[in-house]
């Protein structure tokens, strides 16, 4: 069969109706790029904003600069990586499990990352505990870290697709057995804190709310090592993340190999929450909320929603994270404490008010 | 497009569903598949559509085995529309643009749009292109769900029930659609029914089916008062009524 092309008003529409959403993604990033320039310059030393864009353009030395490169940046970029990570692994998860429910800390995966994180530390000696209050918890071999995590994060993977292969994936079911996976993974985790020394033990409570201000420019490094090629695969990928939307048989019929897109989605959605975990602890709740941000405004064409989850994670965590420098001032909260403040009030909204995918 | 079906079966685990079905297709054919529930027409669906792949026999797509092409190749042949349509936050154009994807490269080209464009304006769907499919109504998402399976372009259609959701005009307009496109394009549609008299009213042939075997093929002089008591075990008669052959259950 073969059809053709009639010219109407319709594609207009349509293209305006695209241009809106491309418009929204534009406004999302100029909005991240303002709001990295803000957090930069917020905090216990107020650096005028001027000072801190000549700063970044290379202009700039002094004190000021040296709080930026230092400090400031990193933990910054770490927020938006690490957010922007999370929201897109939680986009993802919803889109290949059909479920709206899921993220990497609902179902989880975060709490196996983070007991990955604690067996490295506790049992092959990765991290150790410096008297310096800023920094803790001093990693000494980052990649055992985040091997361990990520072998803890893909155990929980698998077990969430093959339960979600059984087609009894009721979306409640989904969160329910996240957390039963996280009681065990917590469970495991105070099972070697009972064993552990002090300092460990401290190591690994430091562990269980997460923190962007623990990353240096290499752990910023590896994030984004992990965090873009992963992006690239969702993005090249998302056709078939719509064309699951129709369900599995429709998808089926559409040339899509859905069990592949469904498996290699789970697994590099896990990745990246495995990398984040265990380079600055769990967050939770990110890659729950910003994908359903996104998809009120602009709905659930992966096209938008794949980016735009990003974006907003990345804002979403920035914010956080700028408001738990300055809400306690001088005390830094982690911001992992404040997502979860403000992430499970949003959870229960979702569960009541009636999700929608 | 020439479809070979020949003496397929399909077991789920040891239960035997489809028992040594041939049968051809050929292009201009409007095809009813019919039977009782549970009698493996939706697996017989799912098997041309390589969904499930058959224990036994072949189905020769124009001289190749379906079981040795690609799903991508099996999609640019062949459109299946699921008796279910996940309502879901796509507007309806997105949602019918979908059925482009065995066709597309990494994005969309003007002519995966036009060709929607298209099919939307067809189908009278243009008012509600721009709509979220979780706000329509049943008939309207199984006239999105048919416009999807349109846009692939495909040389055969396969419908799981396509107006079981749907109320007297829709069905009446949709099989309409169905059966124009088939005689505009030279494609095959298949299509499973429990209505007789609509089958009756718009398919060219009929495939009667009884415990996972045919039971009867051919034109609609198959279909007659002893086959209907044979196959649903009820008491009928079959008229003649200005020119249309009718299904009367009898009391």
């Amino acid at each position: 069969m073969h059809l053709e092309a009639t010219g109407s008003d319709l594609g207009e529409q349509y293209s305006r109706y695209i241009r809106g959403k491309q418009f929204f993604l534009v406004g999302a990033l100029v909005l991240l790029v303002f709001l990295i320039v803000v957090s930069i310059s917020v905090g216990s030393v107020v650096i005028p904003i001027d000072e801190v864009i000549t700063t970044l353009l290379g202009g700039a030395g002094g004190d000021a600069a040296t709080i930026i490169w230092q400090i400031r940046l990193p933990r910054v970029l770490a927020a938006v990586v690490a957010g922007a990570g999370l929201a897109v692994a939680g986009a993802v998860m919803q889109s290949v499990l059909r479920n709206p429910l899921s993220s990497p800390y609902t179902l989880g995966v975060s709490h196996a990352s983070g007991f990955g994180a604690a067996i490295a530390i506790t049992l092959l000696g990765a991290g150790a505990v410096s008297s310096h209050v800023e920094d803790a918890v001093v990693v000494q071999n980052p990649y055992s870290v985040t091997i361990c995590a990520f072998i803890a994060a893909m155990a929980a993977t698998v077990i969430l697709l093959l339960i979600a292969r059984s087609r009894s994936s009721q979306p409640e079911v989904m969160v329910l057995i996240g957390v039963a996976l996280a009681a065990l993974f917590t469970a495991g985790t105070t099972f070697l804190q009972y064993f552990s020394s002090a300092d460990q033990v401290a190591a690994i409570v430091f562990w269980t709310f997460g923190d962007v201000g623990r990353a240096g420019w290499s752990d910023l490094a590896v994030l984004l090592a992990v965090v873009l090629p992963c992006l690239g695969w969702f993005l090249l990928n998302r056709w078939n993340y719509n064309t699951l939307e129709a369900g599995d048989e429709t998808a089926h019929s559409l040339g899509v190999r859905v069990e592949h897109v469904r498996v290699a989605g789970m697994l590099l959605s896990s990745v990246i929450t495995a990398v984040v975990v265990s380079f600055l602890g769990i967050i939770g709740f990110i890659g729950l909320v910003s994908p359903h941000m996104v998809r009120r405004l602009i709905g659930d064409d992966q096209r938008f929603l794949v980016p735009g989850s990003c974006l907003v994670g990345g804002i979403v965590l920035l914010v956080s994270d700028t408001l738990a420098r300055l809400v306690l001032a001088p005390v830094i909260l982690p911001v992992g404490i404040l997502t979860a403040f403000f992430g499970a009030p949003l959870f229960l909204y979702l569960l009541i008010r009636g999700y929608r995918r | 497009m020439n479809l070979d079906i020949r003496g397929i079966a399909f077991s789920y685990r040891s239960q035997e569903v489809l028992r040594d079905l041939s049968f051809e297709v050929r292009p201009n054919e409007f095809i009813a598949i019919l039977g009782p529930n549970g009698v493996g027409k939706t697996t017989l669906l799912r098997c041309l559509n390589a969904l499930l792949r058959p224990t036994n026999g072949a189905i020769i797509v124009e001289g190749r085995d379906l079981l040795t092409m690609s799903r991508m190749e099996i999609a640019r042949e062949m459109a299946y529309v699921a008796q279910r349509t996940e309502p879901v936050r796509l507007t309806a154009f997105d949602a019918v643009l979908l059925g482009r994807r065995p066709h597309m490269g990494l994005s969309t080209t003007p002519h995966d749009l036009g060709v929607t464009e298209a099919i939307i304006a067809r189908l009278d769907l243009s008012g509600l292109a721009l709509r979220y499919i979780d706000e329509l109504s049943g008939g309207e998402l199984q006239k999105v769900a048919i416009a999807r399976a349109l846009v692939q372009e495909p040389q055969v259609l396969l419908l799981d029930e396509p107006t079981s959701s749907l109320d007297l005009k829709n069905q009446l307009e949709l099989l309409e659609l169905v059966r124009a496109v088939v005689q505009e394009h030279g494609i095959s549609a298949l299509m499973t029914m429990h209505d007789l008299n609509l089958a009756l009213r718009f398919a060219d042939r009929f495939i009667m089916m009884k415990d996972g075997c045919i039971h009867a093929a051919g034109g609609p002089e198959v279909v007659t008062a002893d086959l209907v008591r044979e196959v649903y075990g009820v008491k009928v008669a079959v008229e003649t009524l200005r020119g249309y052959r009718i299904v009367l259950p009898e009391a």
